[in-house]
């Protein structure tokens, strides 16, 4: 593997109006390289109508330090899921 | 093994310079320099395997169902191959690799776009089908000669001499012979010869933006399409045709 590559990261679209999924990384030199591996590599399936490519070096991650502050408070507020609320007995399709 | 018509043999021709160029390829896979593009390359060969198949299907279809497909690819000796030279030439190196699949897809992109309009529904759909994949190759291709000839003083060297070295075989592509006569009339194929200017326009300017120089007075070596071929090609077709010559029958 050559050092002259850089990591990028996938995400695919598999339909229309679907979110993009991260489905991994692949080495290359520019953008160019990158839609090209990205479709070579994670498209062979038919997954994909749409790829985006990001330099690894550009996703900002939280901290896996600071987990408990960023993630803990949210545990004990099952308030937060709709599961409180008395629908009508009219509503379908929830 | 030979050819009645000359739509058979016309067949024949794209058919086996397709397949013989997927198998070259396919003697890459897990040795490409680096994971993205091993599979890269393995897509390509499979692409040229699949085109070639289609193809078969059509010949045996025009043969009457007289053989299989694999016998067209597995019982034919290197006389009645009718193959391009460019296509049995070795992989050399990586640059090699490209700068082959380059010069054979600009042509490929030509053929189909052609083909696409032909009077013959197999053959139309055949292209349709195939010339998106050839796109890609082109697209591919294109890239890496580019990258490699406008990048460092070594890949520059190595693109040109591939450029070099492959170019005699170049000149057969555009040869039109008794064979295509009657297709051409019947608008069901265009004439070899015509696909020149087009090809020439899209590689001079691709070998310029590369900052590479196009090969000049080059003596065009030729006999592919009547199954004259250099001696890369016998090797080939041995280690191709052994297994299901040594064990007819034999399955996965």
């Amino acid at each position: 593997m050559s050092n002259n590559l850089i990591l990028w990261e996938v995400f695919i679209q598999s339909k229309v109006n679907l979110p993009y999924k991260h489905v991994g990384n692949v080495h290359a030199s520019d953008s160019e390289m990158a839609l090209q591996n990205a479709r070579d590599l994670y498209t062979r399936r038919n997954e994909g109508t749409s790829i985006w490519v990001v330099e690894s070096k550009n996703i900002i991650a939280s901290n896996p330090d600071e987990s408990e502050a960023f993630f803990d408070p949210a545990n004990d507020k099952i308030y937060r899921h709709p599961t409180f609320y008395d629908l009508p007995d009219g509503v379908k399709h929830i | 093994m030979n050819f009645s018509t000359d739509f058979e043999k016309y067949i024949a021709r794209l058919a086996d310079s397709n397949m013989i160029m997927g198998q070259r390829l396919s003697e890459l896979c897990s040795k490409g320099p680096y994971l993205e593009q091993d599979i890269a390359i393995s897509n390509i060969a499979l692409d040229y395997l699949g085109q070639a198949s289609m193809l078969y299907e059509l010949l045996k279809k025009a043969g009457g169902d007289k053989h299989s497909v694999d016998d067209y690819v597995f019982y034919r000796n290197e006389r009645n191959y009718y193959n391009l030279l460019l296509v049995e030439q070795d992989n050399g190196h990586f640059g090699k690799t490209m700068a082959k699949i380059f010069l054979y897809s600009t042509y490929q992109k030509i053929l189909y776009s052609y083909l696409s309009k032909s009077t013959n529904d197999d053959i139309k759909a055949i292209a349709l089908k195939s010339i998106k994949e050839v796109n890609y190759h082109f697209k591919h291709s294109r890239a890496w000669v580019l990258r490699l000839g406008d990048g460092t003083k070594e890949s520059k060297i190595k693109i040109q001499e591939s450029i070099d070295e492959l170019w005699r075989f170049t000149g057969e592509i555009f040869e039109s012979d008794d064979v295509e006569n009657n297709l051409i009339s019947e608008n069901i194929i265009t004439a070899s010869n015509t696909f020149y200017p087009q090809w020439s326009k899209i590689v001079k300017e691709t070998l310029q933006e590369a900052l590479l120089t196009e090969p000049e007075n080059v003596v065009m070596l030729t006999g592919g399409k009547k199954g004259l071929h250099t001696e890369k090609l016998g090797f080939m077709l041995a280690e191709m045709q052994y297994l299901p010559r040594t064990y007819p029958n034999a399955k996965w």
